[in-house]
C-alpha cells in the first residue's frame, strides 16, 4: 500500500496560541484563594495527609501558618522536609496521595487543596530568595553526589545543612533531572526547575560540576576512594524497548527524548510535530507526551495501553486531562508490529484480555492505526550502557539499584535513591526523600 | 404560618424585629429602605442637643473576620446623631405618617440634669413616637461627656434620668443597659425602680479590635491615634443572652419586659433571646454587614420553626428556656453522660482525640487493634463535651445519659435520686438533706 509522505512539520499553531497551550496548569491561588482552602483544614492530630506524603511533610502545620499569614513559617515548615516542595506543589499526583488520605475528601469528596496551598506558601520563598536554611559547622568531609536530579539534590542540599561538603557529579548540561528534561511543560512554567535549583544551591557548599558522567568521564571506584562517601541518584537513563518487529524505522521515537526537546526549546512552535500520532504506554509519560503533541497542534493523538483505565500508571486526573485535551484513550490493546518502510506508517494492534491466571494475553483480529510519529512510553531502566563496569558490584534487582531502609547499597559507603533504586516509584516527591534519608544516615556515617 | 405579629409594650409590629438604634436607622431613607424591606419597626438613631455632635472623618468601624472573611466581631467609634435634631424630629414625624403600622421609637440621649429632658422630651413625642428608649449605653465618647454607659454603669443614675424622663413623658419608656458592668441585674431593677416600662440590652462592649502589624499602634486609628470602641455582632451573643436571661430569672427583675439585642443574625439567635425571656429583638450588625434583605429569613425561618413546634405566636415562645436556667449549685451532680461515636459518621481526624489527650481526661482512642480508631473509652470519660465541641462532623459525637447500672469511670452505681452542692458531703457549708 503505498502511502504519501509523513505530515510532520513544525509551525502548527502560532506562538500565541501555543503559549496559551503551555500556561501554568494549575494557577496559584490569591491570598483570600489561599485563606478560604485553607480554613477547610480540619488540623487533624497525626494527619492521614502527612502520613500519605513520601516526604511526611506537616501539613495541617503548613496550612495553619496559611491562616495567620506566618508564609515564611509555612515554607520552612514544608521544605524543611521536602526542599523540592515548590516543584512537588506543582508536580504531585496529590490526588494519589496527600489529597486522596485527606479527611474532608472522607467527607465530602473534596479534599483540601493541599497542592495549591504548598504552592501558595513557598512561591514566596523563591521568588526573593528568602534564605530559611542554614549550614551546620563544617564537618571537614566531601560526599560525592552522582546525578543532579531530585535525588542527588536533595541528598546534596541535606549534607550541605549538616556541615559536610558535596561534589554532585551530572550527566546533563544542566542540574534538575527530569525536572529540567522531564516534567509536562505546563506544570513548571517560567523556569521554575533552574530557580528551585539556584535556591537548593544558594545553600553554599555544594559544586555542581555539570558533564560529568559516570562510567565515562568518571568512576565508581574512584568516587569512593576520593571522598568520604557516595551518593548515586541517576535516574533511569535508557528505555525499554517494545520487542516487536520494526522498530527501527524512522519516527519510532522515545517519549522522554521529545519531551527533552520541548523542555529545552526556546520556541515551542519550532519543534516537528506529527498529524498522526500514537503514543504507546500507560504512565505519566504517556499522558504528557500526548498532551504535549496535541497542545502544539497535532491533529490526531491516540494512546494504546495494554491494560484497563485502572491500572494506568496515570492517576485519573492525568487521565482525564489527556481527555479533556482531545486525546483518545485505547485500553485492552497491543502493539502486534509497527508498519512502515524506512519511516513508520502505522501501529498494528490486537485486543488484550487478562486470563484467570492474570496473565495478559493477546487475542482475535488485528486493527491499525495510522501515524506520522510513534511515541514508545512504556517506561525507563537504568542506563547499564553507560554505567557498564560501575555497576560490577552494586546488587541489582530487575535492572535496578537494591537498597536498605537508610537507601544504603551493597557496597560500603555508597548510597542510591530516587528511580534508579528497587521501590522507587517514579515520582519526584520519592526521589527527593531518598535523597533525604541517605543525607541523615550519611551524616550518621561520617559522624560515628 | 404562626403569627409574627408583635405587642411590645402595646405598640404593635407585624414582626418582632426591630432595627437597633444605629446607622441603620439613621435617617429617613434608610427607613424606608428598611420598612419596605419587612422590618417590623425601628429604634431611632440616638438623637442629643443640638448643636449636634460630631464624628471622626476617618475609620469609625473594624471588624474581626473568619479567613473566609465573615465578619464575626464589629467595633465602632461613631457617637450619637450627627444631623440637627429639627431635621430627625421632621423625619421621624413624616415615617410614623407613611408607616402607622410600624413601630417607631425615638432612642435619647441628654446630659445630666433634669430640665433639659423636660425641655427636649414633649417635643420628641410630638413627632408621634411610640415610645423613648433612652441610651445608656454608649461606651465610647458620649461616657466621656458623663452620658451613655456613664449612666448605664451606675445604678443611681439609671433610676434618676429614667425618673425625669417618665415624668415628661406620656409614651412608654424603655431602657437601653449596657454590658460593660459586672452584674447586669443592678441596673435592670434601677430601671425598673425609675419607673421604666422595659429595658433593652445589651448596647456595645468596649473593644480594641487589635493593633497594626506594620506600625504596632493599635487599629484603626484617627491619624495616628485610635480609641477604644464598642463591640457587637455574632461573637457577643452568649454575653447578652446571659444577660437577657439574669434579668429574666431574678425575682427582682423578671416582671420587666425586654427587647433583646446582640449579635442576632438568623432566626435561631432570635429564638435564643425569646425562649430566654426576651419579647422582641433589634438588630444592627446584621443589617450592617448584610443589608436589610436578611428580614426575609428572620421572618419565615421564625415562623416555620414556630409552626414546627406548634406554637401559635411569638409570645407563646418567650420565656420558654428560663426554667432551665439556674445556678451552678442546683445542678445535679449525680447526672451522668458519656461522649459515643457514630463510627459510620466519623472521618477519623482524630481531633476529639487530641483535644481529650491533650486537655481533657484521655477518653479517646488513637488506635485500636493497631488501626486508627476513634473511640471513647467509659472508663475515662467524665462527659465534658469538649469532643462533641471541636468535632468537625455534625452529629458524629453525641452525649448518651446513663441512667442506670455502673459508671465505667468511677465504678459507683448510678443514683436516679438528683443531689446538687447544696448537700454534697465535700461541700464545707452543705445543708444537711
Ligand atoms: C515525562 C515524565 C514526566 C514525569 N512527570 C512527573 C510528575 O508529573 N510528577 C512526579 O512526581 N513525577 C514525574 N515524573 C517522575 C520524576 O520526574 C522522577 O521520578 C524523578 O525525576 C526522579 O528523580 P531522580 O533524581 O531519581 O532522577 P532524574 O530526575 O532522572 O535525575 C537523574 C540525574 O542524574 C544524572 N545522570 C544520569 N546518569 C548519570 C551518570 N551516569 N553520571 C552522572 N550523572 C548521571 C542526570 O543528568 C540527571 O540530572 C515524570 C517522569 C517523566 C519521565
Ligand atoms: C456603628 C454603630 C453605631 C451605634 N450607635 C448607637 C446609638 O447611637 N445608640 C444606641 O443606643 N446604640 C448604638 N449602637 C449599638 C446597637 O444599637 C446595638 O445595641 C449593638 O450594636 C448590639 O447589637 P448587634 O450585635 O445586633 O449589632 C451602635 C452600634 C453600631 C455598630
Ligand atoms: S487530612 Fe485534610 S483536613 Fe486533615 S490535616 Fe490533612 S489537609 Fe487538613
Ligand atoms: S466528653 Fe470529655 S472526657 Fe469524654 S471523651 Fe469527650 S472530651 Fe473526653
Ligand atoms: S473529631 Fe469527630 S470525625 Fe474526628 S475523629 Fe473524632 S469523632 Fe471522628
Amino acid at each position: 500500500m503505498a502511502r504519501q509522505q509523513p505530515n510532520i512539520q513544525s509551525g502548527r499553531l502560532d506562538k500565541a496560541e501555543i503559549d496559551g497551550n503551555f500556561a501554568d496548569l494549575h494557577p496559584p491561588l490569591s491570598r483570600s484563594e489561599a485563606l478560604i482552602a485553607a480554613d477547610r483544614c480540619y488540623f487533624c492530630y497525626d494527619a492521614p495527609c502527612t502520613t500519605a506524603c513520601p516526604t511526611g511533610i506537616d501539613i495541617p502545620g503548613f496550612i495553619q501558618k496559611i491562616r495567620s499569614d506566618n508564609i515564611r513559617g509555612s515554607a520552612h515548615t514544608i521544605l524543611r522536609e521536602n526542599i523540592m516542595g515548590g516543584m512537588c506543589a506543582r508536580v504531585c499526583p496529590t490526588e494519589d496521595l496527600c489529597e486522596a488520605a485527606c479527611v474532608r475528601y472522607t467527607h465530602e469528596e473534596k479534599p483540601v487543596d493541599i497542592g495549591l496551598l504548598q504552592r501558595y506558601a513557598t512561591d514566596p520563598i523563591f521568588a526573593q530568595g528568602t534564605a530559611l536554611f542554614e549550614r551546620n559547622d563544617s564537618s571537614g568531609k566531601t560526599v560525592a553526589v552522582v546525578g543532579g536530579g531530585p535525588a542527588g539534590l536533595s541528598c546534596a542540599h541535606r549534607l550541605s545543612m549538616l556541615g559536610h561538603d558535596v561534589v554532585v557529579f551530572n550527566r546533563d548540561s544542566k542540574p534538575g533531572g527530569l525536572n529540567e528534561y522531564g516534567i509536562a511543560a505546563y506544570k513548571t512554567i517560567d523556569d521554575f526547575a533552574q530557580r528551585e535549583v539556584d535556591y537548593i544551591l544558594s545553600i553554599g557548599g555544594i559544586d555542581v560540576r555539570n558533564n560529568m558522567t559516570l562510567g565515562a568521564d568518571i568512576n565508581l571506584a574512584d568516587l569512593r576512594n576520593e571522598y568520604d562517601a557516595v551518593f548515586l541518584g541517576v535516574g533511569l537513563g535508557s528505555v525499554n524497548e517494545l520487542g516487536i518487529e520494526n522498530e527501527d524505522l524512522a519516527g519510532v521515537e522515545n517519549a522522554i527524548d521529545y519531551i527533552a526537546d520541548l523542555r529545552q526549546a526556546d520556541d515551542k512552535s519550532a519543534l516537528p510535530v506529527g498529524e498522526r500520532v500514537v503514543v504507546i504506554g500507560g504512565g505519566m509519560t504517556a499522558i504528557d507526551i500526548a498532551v504535549q503533541s496535541k497542545r502544539l497542534g497535532a491533529g490526531r493523538v491516540d494512546i494504546v495501553y495494554r491494560r484497563g483505565r485502572a491500572q494506568m500508571g496515570a492517576s485519573d486526573f492525568e487521565q482525564e486531562l489527556a481527555q479533556t485535551s482531545g486525546v483518545t484513550i485505547h485500553h485492552w490493546v497491543q502493539p502486534v508490529r509497527l508498519l512502515g518502510d524506512r519511516t513508520v506508517s502505522g501501529i498494528e494492534l490486537q485486543k488484550t484480555t487478562l486470563g484467570d491466571d492474570g496473565k495478559l494475553s493477546a487475542s482475535g483480529a488485528t486493527f491499525v492505526l495510522d501515524a506520522d510519529i510513534i511515541f514508545k512510553a512504556i517506561g525507563q531502566k537504568l542506563d547499564d550502557n553507560k554505567l557498564g563496569e560501575e555497576l560490577d558490584g552494586l546488587a541489582l534487582e530487575r535492572g535496578k539499584i537494591v537498597v536498605d531502609e537508610s537507601q544504603a547499597t551493597s557496597l560500603d559507603n555508597v548510597w542510591a535513591g530516587g528511580d534508579c533504586v528497587v521501590g522507587g516509584d517514579d515520582l519526584t516527591v520519592s526521589a527527593v526523600q531518598h535523597g533525604k534519608i541517605a543525607a541523615i544516615a550519611i551524616d550518621r556515617q561520617l559522624r560515628s | 404560618m404562626a403569627d409574627l405579629t408583635s405587642e411590645f409594650l402595646n405598640i404593635s409590629s407585624p414582626n418582632p424585629f426591630w432595627l437597633a438604634s444605629a446607622p441603620p436607622t439613621d435617617k429617613a431613607y434608610n427607613v424606608n429602605r428598611a420598612f419596605e424591606a419587612g422590618w417590623g419597626g425601628v429604634v431611632w438613631k440616638t438623637l442629643g442637643e443640638d448643636p449636634p455632635i460630631v464624628n471622626v472623618n476617618g475609620p469609625r468601624y473594624s471588624a474581626l473576620h473568619s479567613n473566609e472573611r465573615r465578619v464575626i466581631g464589629f467595633n465602632n467609634i461613631e457617637l450619637i446623631t450627627d444631623r440637627p435634631l429639627q431635621t430627625n424630629l421632621d423625619e421621624m414625624r413624616q415615617i410614623k405618617r407613611d408607616w402607622p403600622d410600624r413601630a417607631v421609637v425615638a432612642s435619647v440621649m441628654f446630659s445630666m440634669n433634669e430640665e433639659t429632658w423636660s425641655k427636649y422630651v414633649p417635643m420628641i413625642e410630638d413627632t408621634g413616637a411610640d415610645a423613648f428608649e433612652l441610651n445608656f449605653g454608649c461606651p465610647h465618647g458620649m461616657s466621656e461627656r458623663g452620658m451613655g454607659a456613664a449612666v448605664g454603669q451606675v445604678p443611681e443614675y439609671i433610676q434618676m434620668v429614667t425618673e425625669w424622663c417618665k415624668q415628661a413623658a406620656s409614651i412608654p419608656v424603655i431602657v437601653k443597659l449596657t454590658p460593660n458592668v459586672s452584674n447586669i441585674v443592678p441596673p435592670a431593677k434601677a430601671a425598673l425602680d425609675g419607673g421604666a416600662d422595659a429595658v433593652s440590652l445589651i448596647n456595645t462592649i468596649n473593644s480594641i479590635m487589635r493593633v497594626d502589624y506594620d506600625t504596632l499602634t493599635m487599629y484603626p486609628t484617627t491619624d495616628g491615634m485610635g480609641t477604644h470602641g464598642g463591640y457587637c455582632g455574632e461573637a457577643v451573643k452568649p454575653i447578652a443572652l446571659n444577660m437577657v436571661a439574669e434579668i429574666s430569672r431574678n425575682a427582682e427583675t423578671a416582671e420587666l419586659p425586654i427587647s433583646g439585642i446582640g449579635g442576632i443574625t438568623n432566626w435561631r439567635d432570635a429564638v435564643d433571646f425569646l425562649a430566654l425571656g426576651a419579647d422582641n429583638v433589634q438588630v444592627c450588625t446584621a443589617a450592617m454587614v448584610y443589608g436589610f434583605k436578611i428580614i426575609d429569613d428572620l421572618t419565615d425561618g421564625l415562623s416555620m420553626f414556630l409552626d414546627d413546634k406548634g406554637l401559635k405566636s411569638v409570645a407563646e415562645l418567650v420565656g420558654k428556656a428560663v426554667p432551665s436556667v439556674t445556678d451552678w449549685q442546683y445542678l445535679n451532680l449525680n447526672y451522668v453522660e458519656k461522649a459515643v461515636i457514630d463510627q459510620d459518621l466519623c472521618i477519623k481526624c482524630g481531633r476529639c482525640h487530641i483535644v481529650c489527650e491533650d486537655t481533657s481526661h484521655q477518653a479517646i482512642t488513637q488506635t485500636v487493634n493497631g488501626e486508627r480508631h476513634f473511640q471513647v473509652i467509659d472508663e475515662e470519660c467524665i462527659g465534658c463535651n469538649l469532643c462533641v465541641s471541636v468535632c468537625p462532623v455534625d452529629s458524629c459525637i453525641t452525649m448518651h445519659a446513663v441512667t442506670e447500672g455502673i459508671d465505667a469511670r468511677t465504678g459507683q452505681a448510678i443514683v436516679t435520686k438528683s443531689a446538687n452542692w447544696t448537700t454534697h458531703p465535700n461541700n464545707p457549708m452543705r445543708k444537711e438533706g
